[in-house]
């Protein structure tokens, strides 16, 4: 029986011929990553463990992006431990303010994650570089602990499922409607412990940021991680960013999948999850009539540049409505500039938006736009848990930016073609 | 190793923003932690509970962020241990590196009532519950997962790999 991308990943980072579902393995980790709220945690587990050293200091990110810039004391104190730290272990990958930017969308734009990696982070998103053909996956600070002075990660090798997409997708239909789409079918568990393997002859109609917001999403259907087959677009996406040489995998014809799903994208609408489960989803021609109060586009889902072109796209003189706050935020310094360069920031804020500098802020109720009790918000987002962005009594819409900038202007939810 | 305790009962898709929300992760003191414990389901929870009880969920149990967070402000709230349906797997690999027994049992997560004392007999693999008499099977840990327990937990059995590398 062959092996699946995932395996064939694991099995190169264990130093196994073959490894099988189920199978505990210890894995060598090509880059470890936390943000300010994990590594804290982290930090203390290392310090406190006596160890003099990383186990390599080219090989461990650390990028503060959550509570930054730092929203109080606490948060400030936190931030502090992560600089202190980096200073004191010589690590070559810490992103402070002014070369910062939202982890999973600045690590691999700066070329630290590469095809082939095998990558973990503390933080649940950091699946988002299975789009580069590489297999990464969230786990816990005493995990980014662990791997900072080992080196090593434990893993259980999962089983696969593999996802055919065919067809073309249609007008405003983007990755983030892929995914959810997926996720509406399958349910936020129906991944649970498996990794999410693409194929079919759709693939060549989706962007690395749209694949990028697809791996980003595998967490809320519960998997451990979601990968794309390596390609001509992630080659030319590699050869543009990489910082190392990379290494391509193949999953073999004969690798075993405890399911396949098909579909046809030539068929999807445009998709919002309602509260409170990102599994919530409808097609925007059933949503109805939602009046709204806040817009938010960005995040590590879609804060990337074809993200702000997709939104300014529907934008373009056009207002946002009265009655309602739109807050875009730019995942990395790199894209705010080439926003600029592109017209879109002046686009956003003539329109009547704000704009704010990278940070995670509202996509965890953190701060830069945390909602009020009964308050409703359209995001680019990942997550609409109870409470996510703000009061528990609040809601939030998940969908994709061309629909969220198109809400913005309506005042309810609605997608490009009733704005446009 | 036994555990007993009183029974907490939630539901399905118990996810990480509402065993403690993100408002509270600017710091990761355990007490604090604590005391927002289940807030956004029931605000009424880190005063309710008591020293020892158990957490019995449905399906999908800790979904959602990576924050450790989570298992700490539990345990931090005095919960001996968590009986779900299933969990999501950032937190179930947390709660192991942590220290917060959980278990995998779905016929207890169905059957156990709020209230319920419960007794886990972990070398046993058994849930007795003593309030109905009911007993259940518990998924057994795999042996892997014992070894970090008995290391001492995930950086102790690191330690030991370095060690033996150096």
């Amino acid at each position: 029986m062959g092996m699946t991308l995932t395996e064939k990943i694991i099995a190169a980072h264990a130093g196994l011929e073959r490894v099988e579902p189920g199978q505990l393995v210890l894995a060598g980790v090509d880059l470890a990553l936390g943000n300010d709220i994990t590594s804290p945690i982290a930090i203390k587990q290392f310090e406190s463990a006596g160890i003099e050293e990383v186990f390599d200091a080219g090989k461990v990110a650390l990028v503060p992006d959550h509570f930054t810039p730092n929203k109080d004391i606490k948060s400030a104190e936190q931030v502090k431990m992560m600089r202190d730290f980096s200073r004191k272990f010589r690590i070559e990958n810490f992103f402070d303010i002014g070369e910062m930017g939202i982890e999973h969308v600045l690590l691999p734009d700066r070329g630290l994650v590469v095809p082939g990696d095998l990558v973990i982070g503390a933080d649940s998103h950091t699946c988002t570089y299975g789009a580069l053909c590489a297999f990464s996956s969230g786990v816990g600070s005493t995990d980014l602990a662990a791997a900072m002075m080992s080196g090593e990660v434990w893993l259980k090798v999962p089983e696969s499922i593999l996802f055919l997409l065919e067809g073309k997708p249609g007008r405003w239909v983007e990755g983030k409607d892929i995914i959810l789409y997926i996720i509406g079918d399958i349910g936020v568990d129906g991944a649970l412990y498996r990794s999410m393997e693409y194929g079919g002859s759709g693939l060549s109609h989706l962007t690395m940021a749209w694949r990028f917001t697809m791996a980003n999403m595998a967490i809320e259907a519960g998997a451990k991680n979601g990968i794309f087959p390596f390609d001509g677009i992630t080659r030319e996406y590699a050869e543009k960013h990489a910082k190392r040489a990379f290494r391509v995998f193949e999953a073999d014809a004969n690798a075993r999948y405890v399911d396949v799903k098909t579909y046809d994208l030539s068929t999807l609408e445009p998709q919002v999850a309602f509260p409170h489960l990102p599994e919530n989803t409808r097609p925007i021609s059933s949503v109805g009539n939602i009046e709204i109060d806040q817009v938010v586009i960005g995040s590590c889902t879609n804060g990337r540049i074809e993200d702000l072109r997709s939104a300014a796209e529907v934008l373009r003189g056009k207002r946002v409505n009265g009655n309602l706050r739109m807050i875009v935020i730019p995942a990395t310094q790199e894209i705010y500039l080439q926003a600029l360069r592109e017209g879109l920031i002046e686009l956003f804020v003539s329109a009547g938006g704000v704009v704010s500098t990278p940070t995670c802020g509202p996509c965890l109720g953190g701060h830069m736009g945390v909602l009020a009790e009964g308050e409703r918000a359209v995001a680019t987002t990942n997550r609409n848990f109870v409470g996510r962005m703000g009061h528990p009594g609040s809601e939030v819409y998940l969908a994709n930016p061309a629909v969220a900038a198109a809400s913005a202007v309506a005042g309810r939810i609605a997608g490009p073609d009733e704005v446009l | 190793m036994k555990i007993e305790g009183r029974v907490w009962k939630f539901g399905d898709d118990v996810d990480t923003d509402v065993i403690i929300p993100a408002r509270y992760l600017n710091t990761s003191d355990p007490a604090e932690l604590a005391r927002h414990c289940m807030e956004d389901l029931d605000p009424e929870f880190s005063g309710k509970v008591s020293a020892g009880d158990i957490i019995v969920a449905g399906k999908n149990f800790g979904c959602g962020s990576s924050r450790e967070h989570a298992p700490i402000a539990i345990k931090g709230a005095g919960v001996s241990a968590v009986v779900a349906r299933s969990f999501a797997r950032i937190f179930y690999r947390n709660s192991f590196n942590m220290g917060l027994p959980i278990f995998e049992a779905p016929e207890a997560a169905e059957r156990v009532n709020e209230g319920d004392e419960l007794m886990i007999d972990m070398e046993a693999g058994t849930i007795t519950n003593r309030t109905t008499g009911d007993a259940f099977t518990v998924e057994p840990v795999p042996r892997f997962m014992r070894e970090l327990i008995d290391a001492g937990g995930l950086m102790e059995y690191m330690k030991g790999r370095v060690k033996r590398s150096g």
